[in-house]
């Protein structure tokens, strides 16, 4: 699904990531841990193809990024549901048409009624109309993984989905993952949150990778 | 990218790049001042056109060779004469009048009865001017030394400059169609790169969400080639406005009351607003994908 081979990546300095060979295999689910600033960021940016490796081969859906046109890319995206970090809405928006953007773009119809199952699914069936700037935290994380699946992709992405959430609010948006998960999506979630890990590992699992200089390494039972 | 489909409402595709505030105002106030200019322009070119076709018309290229002698030297300085000009360059030929010739040139003054061959009237002898034209002060020189009684009278050529003068005017016109467009897309593109640098969050997160180039090019070229084409109409409209409210006193018949559309003339500027509005999708369209290439 996604394969990466050697590879590594630098921002222009020293390498952030260097001699990374990894396979995400289909049905799998994947927690990337690591201090801030290790390059989880960077690593998620590399699977979806925002970033190029600078050495390497990345593989997604059996194709070498490096070979892709951009209209490919733009194609491969649409298979690939990404939560990012920042969210990255389009405020002028209300939520439904921010979720609804993936479809948009396609040219794909939105069905009225599946975006409403799929906002009450993250709960946030009563905020359609809200402007992303007016939503808190938690609900624009939830409206990112609702954004993220809509298109039915075959792979889910997630940078810190928890990062400013409080526990409680941590441990449904993971039990949306999971249930994903379960419906046999390949899910990769980057978090430095040790106790949601464990918490995921108590119902589903999960491998642990850990970047540690440089290199991603599969953490121990500890995890 | 099909420039049809961007006549074509697309509400969903307009809404995902947000309102452009004074950008889209530039966009039609600049193609209408541009349209407006670019009217004037071509009334002018167009005028000066039909005066320069007018003068080369009038400009006939015949001239006359005025021959005065002594009745017995007549037919012998006549026979010189036409045996220069047959050799001067530039002269296609040379043809002396008949007396009955000249006697219907003189009639209108003279009457009928008029006894041609009892008067000491000067011979004419008729000149065509091949188009590379001829050199007449050596021809007058040329007369003066062999037929003294020869006077060369070329008195069309003086319409010659302004017959020039009149087709540079018109192609000094369509220059300033061409200037007037360049500019256009000049400003247009500047317009369009402040628009993408303003939404370059909108183009990132549409290019996350997996949209191809040219879905999100559309939304600026579409936005930006219907200003054009807005702004352009108002323009054109007060420009043939203007030009269809100038006097129109014929019998002046100077250059500036002639400079206004005949006829057909006047569908030239309609299409001032469709080249406007080429002008912006071309601009638009290649600031977008410049632009686009900065993102993956
Ligand atoms: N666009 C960029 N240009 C240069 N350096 C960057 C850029 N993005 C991130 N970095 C640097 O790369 C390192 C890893 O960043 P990131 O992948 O966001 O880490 P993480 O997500 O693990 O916190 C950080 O030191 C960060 O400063
Ligand atoms: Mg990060």
């Amino acid at each position: 699904m996604i394969a990466l081979e050697n590879v590594a990546y630098s921002y222009g300095g020293g390498e952030l990531l260097s001699d990374i060979s990894l396979r995400l295999a289909p049905g799998s689910f994947h927690f990337l841990t690591g201090p801030s600033g290790a390059g989880k960021s960077t690593f998620l940016k590399l699977c979806y193809g925002e970033l190029l490796p600078t050495a390497g081969r990345i593989t997604l859906f059996d194709r070498e990024v490096r070979g892709l046109s951009r209209d490919d890319i733009a194609l491969t995206r649409r298979r690939i549901g990404v939560v990012h970090q920042d969210c990255q809405f389009l405020d002028h928006l209300p939520l439904a048409a921010n979720v609804a953007l993936p479809l948009t773009v396609a040219g794909k119809p939105s069905g009225a009624q599946d975006l409403t199952d799929l906002l009450t699914w993250v709960g946030l069936g009563n905020l359609a109309d809200a402007r992303p700037p007016q939503l808190s935290g938690g609900e624009r994380q939830r409206a990112a993984l609702a954004r993220a699946i809509i298109m039915g992709p075959d792979v889910i992405l997630a940078d810190e989905p928890t990062g400013n959430l409080d526990w409680e609010m941590s441990l449904r948006l993971l039990t949306l993952l999971v249930e994903l998960n379960r419906m046999g999506k390949t899910v990769l979630i980057a978090t430095h949150d040790l106790n949601l890990i464990r918490q995921a590992k108590s119902q589903i699992a999960a491998r642990v990778l850990r970047i540690t200089k440089r290199k991603i390494q599969l953490a121990g039972a500890d995890l | 990218m099909n420039p049809l489909s961007l006549i074509r409402p697309d509400r969903q595709a307009d809404r995902v790049v947000p309102p452009s505030g004074h950008t889209a105002w530039l966009t039609s106030f600049t193609a209408g001042a541009m349209a407006f200019l670019a009217v004037f322009a071509m009334a002018l070119s167009l005028a000066a056109g039909r005066l320069a076709d007018r003068w080369s018309d009038a400009l006939e290229r015949t001239a006359t060779v005025r021959l005065s002698a002594p009745e017995d030297q007549m037919d012998l300085q006549t026979k010189a004469v036409l045996e220069i000009l047959s050799k001067t360059p530039g002269i296609a030929s040379a043809r002396a009048m008949t007396d009955d010739e000249q006697r219907a040139l003189l009639e209108p003054w003279f009457g009928p009865d008029l006894p041609v061959d009892a008067l000491p009237l000067p011979r004419l002898i008729e000149v065509t001017e091949a188009d590379s034209g001829y050199d007449s002060e050596g021809l007058r020189q040329r007369l003066a030394a062999e037929a003294p009684g020869a006077v060369l009278d070329d008195h069309t050529r003086w319409r010659r400059p302004l017959a020039v003068a009149a087709s540079r005017l018109r192609l000094l016109g369509l220059l300033s169609i061409g200037l007037i467009g360049t500019a256009t897309a000049a400003m247009i593109t500047l317009a369009a790169n402040a628009a993408l640098a303003a939404n370059a969050q909108v183009i990132r997160v549409l290019r996350l969400v997996g949209a191809r180039d040219s879905y999100i090019a559309r939304a600026f070229v579409r936005r930006f080639t219907l200003r054009a084409l807005g702004g352009a109409a108002v323009g054109t409209a007060l420009g043939m406005l203007g030009v269809a409210l100038l006097p129109s006193t014929d019998t002046a018949g100077g250059f500036l009351t002639g400079l206004g559309f005949q006829g057909f003339g006047w569908i030239y500027p309609l299409i001032l607003p469709l080249l406007a509005a080429g002008v912006a999708f071309l601009a638009t369209r290649a600031s977008a994908f410049r632009k686009l290439q900065e993102l993956t």
